[in-house]
């Protein structure tokens, strides 16, 4: 698996007058490897090690905190799509919604479909009650959903 | 009369995000008054107007800003707290989409009365759309000499960048937040030293809500007195009031779910029946969240209860927390609802504290064995001994999420116990269900 590309490893540079210590640029530098990759590979976690001159088991102990990122063994589809499940969701048909759409895309929560087009996985409160239920699709919230409405997204469709 | 909105007053405008709209309509008037003033004299009018964080705490935000220690050499930090996590919050999200400027204008505002250098406006990842609308404000403010060196002419001058999470509700703790923005796992800190004497790199540090700083922008725009005159007033000497404008969330069974702004005080019942369109299909409400998961349930014989930030204590819950209102219909088992904050708490745990991480998990556990039909009587009272032994109030943990946690089962078990009895002793088992997946 390969590491960083220039552009990425640039991007990070760029960021570094922004804060007084270097580790801190460790959650924009996963940020900006994921979103290169899809995952974050052992590769990428040595090269932002390098970058920030910390060790790889640095990095990959702020990694392993936030259930956000993922491994080379554990790509990402081309979308990531969070179904809410916390509360005011549940009330309107959030956990009912998450069942249709595991099952018409025949996968389980944290899992890619087979054509590598979406991942679904479990969400806590995204932020967006009002339009309950709520999914996130990558960094974009859509309000007042449906099992038809999600399934269209995951299949590259809407 | 009736009350006129001033935090979402430009909401729905055409345009409202940009600078130049924002500017026709009054905008960055505050900042040229507060550089016009000594930055004591700033936080002198903050604290004057009785100003309470918005985050969830309440603490005076004027007197959190005298906190930090005189003549500083060397930077000061500023972090804005836009995690906003909590199930049923999403004010921060509709401030920042629609109106970034009032917050912005805020920030610079604060900073300048906090001697800041800095700004860390640390923003949860799932709200993508408000970080590309302040990345895009930010970039106006700086053509316009609104932030960078100088600020409008003055001696004052200051960054503000955009730190996104990634997905943890531990995050909105501001020492957590702190610990995240410096790269690590966000482990929240003991306290003392609180953050204004070592806070964000081991510097001098504020750290506000977003809905703070733009109550900031309209404190020093309408004055002080504006601001005390709206609310609740003191009800002692050691009652700090409920003062300003408050943005409310409504979700959850209603017929009309969302965000609207009224005087602090405003009662649970006439949010729900007045703002809210009422509870949906014509049924009536079992249960409400006052102000976000954490603060607990009032009952449905507890609607009255003034949602001030005294006002949820006295009916037993935590506090007013973050104002968010989430109704429950009396179809809805209180079982269920107690499962999904107790599953709530047990994923959001940092993990750090043992009560805590053992604590969120066993109650979730033990809510999942009730649903499936397999708990006993017993379970409830071991509940109860698991929410009076978790959280700062007995002293077992760090910081807050344990209470925060404990309190829907005190409540719950508290007012709908002989639900639960009538649960167990009779088998049910829980209507929903659950998907599980690795998460």
């Amino acid at each position: 698996m390969s590491g960083l590309s220039e552009e990425a490893k640039q991007k990070i540079r760029d960021l570094l007058p922004r804060y007084p210590s270097k580790q801190a640029l460790t959650l924009p530098a996963l940020h900006i490897a994921q979103e290169e990759a899809r995952c974050v590979s052992r590769q990428a976690v040595h090269d932002i090690a390098d970058l920030l001159e910390l060790a790889p088991s640095q990095i990959h102990d702020t990694l392993s905190f936030y259930g956000f990122f993922k491994d080379e063994k554990h790509p990402l589809g081309d979308n990531r799509i969070w179904v809410c499940r916390s509360l005011a969701c549940m009330l309107r048909g959030g956990d009912e919604l998450l069942a249709e759409v595991c099952e018409r895309l025949h996968v389980a929560p944290g899992q890619t479909t087979a054509d590598g087009k979406a991942t679904i996985e479990l969400a806590e409160c995204l932020g967006a009650c009002d339009g309950a239920p709520c999914i996130l699709v990558n960094d974009k919230l859509q309000l007042r959903m449906t099992a038809d409405a999600v399934v269209s997204l995951a299949e590259g469709r809407a | 009369m009736s009350f006129e909105p001033v935090l979402l007053r430009r909401r729905g405008k055409p345009n409202s995000q940009s600078l130049e709209s924002y500017r026709a309509d009054g905008g960055y008037t505050a900042l040229k008054k507060a550089l016009a003033m000594e930055a004591p004299k700033v936080i002198e009018a903050v604290q004057k107007s009785g100003l309470r964080g918005r985050g969830g705490a309440g603490f005076s935000t004027g007197l959190k800003w005298t906190f930090l220690p005189k003549d500083v050499q060397g930077p000061i930090y500023l972090c804005i707290n836009g995690d906003e996590s909590e199930p049923g919050t999403f004010n921060n999200r509709v401030l920042l989409e629609d109106d970034p400027h009032q917050v912005l204008e805020g920030i610079v505002i604060s900073g300048y009365a906090t001697k800041s250098t800095t700004a860390y406006l640390y923003l949860r990842y799932e709200y993508g759309d408000c970080y590309r609308t302040c990345e895009k404000a930010i970039e106006e403010m700086y053509a316009n000499n609104l932030l960078g060196k100088n600020i409008l002419g003055s001696d004052y001058s200051l960054d503000i960048y955009l730190h996104r999470g990634a997905c943890a509700y531990i995050c909105g703790e501001e020492t957590g937040l702190i610990e995240s923005l410096e790269g690590k796992r966000a482990w929240p800190r003991i306290k003392p030293p609180f953050p204004a004497i070592e806070g964000a790199f081991r510097r001098p540090t504020v750290v506000n809500n977003i809905e703070t700083m733009a109550c900031v922008t309209q404190i020093l725009d309408r004055g002080p007195e504006w601001f005390q005159s709206i609310g609740i007033a003191s009800e002692h000497p050691k009652d700090p009031g409920s003062y300003g404008p408050k943005l409310y969330c409504i979700s959850g069974h209603v017929n009309n779910p969302g965000l609207v702004e009224l005087p602090l005080g405003v009662t649970a019942r006439e949010l729900i029946d007045k703002h809210a369109g009422g509870v949906w299909k014509g049924r009536k409400a079992k249960a409400v969240v006052p102000g976000g998961i954490s603060m607990g349930f009032l009952s449905a014989d507890e609607l009255d209860t003034k949602l001030d930030f005294a006002g949820p204590g006295k009916a037993g819950c935590l506090g007013l927390g973050t104002a968010a209102v989430i109704v429950i219909d009396d179809q809805t088992s209180m079982v269920d609802v107690l499962y999904n904050t107790c599953r709530f708490f047990a994923h959001e745990s940092c993990g750090q504290c043992t009560p805590c991480r053992e604590g969120t998990a066993w109650s979730a556990k033990i809510l999942a064995r009730i649903r499936a039909g397999q708990g006993t009587l017993k379970d409830l009272d071991t509940l109860t001994d698991i929410s009076n032994s978790i959280g700062i109030m007995p002293g077992t943990t760090i910081c807050g999420l344990a209470d925060g946690a404990a309190w829907p089962i005190k409540n719950a078990l508290k007012k709908f116990r002989p639900e639960f009895e009538e649960y167990i002793t009779s088998g049910r088992r829980s209507q929903s269900f659950e998907v599980v997946g690795s998460h």
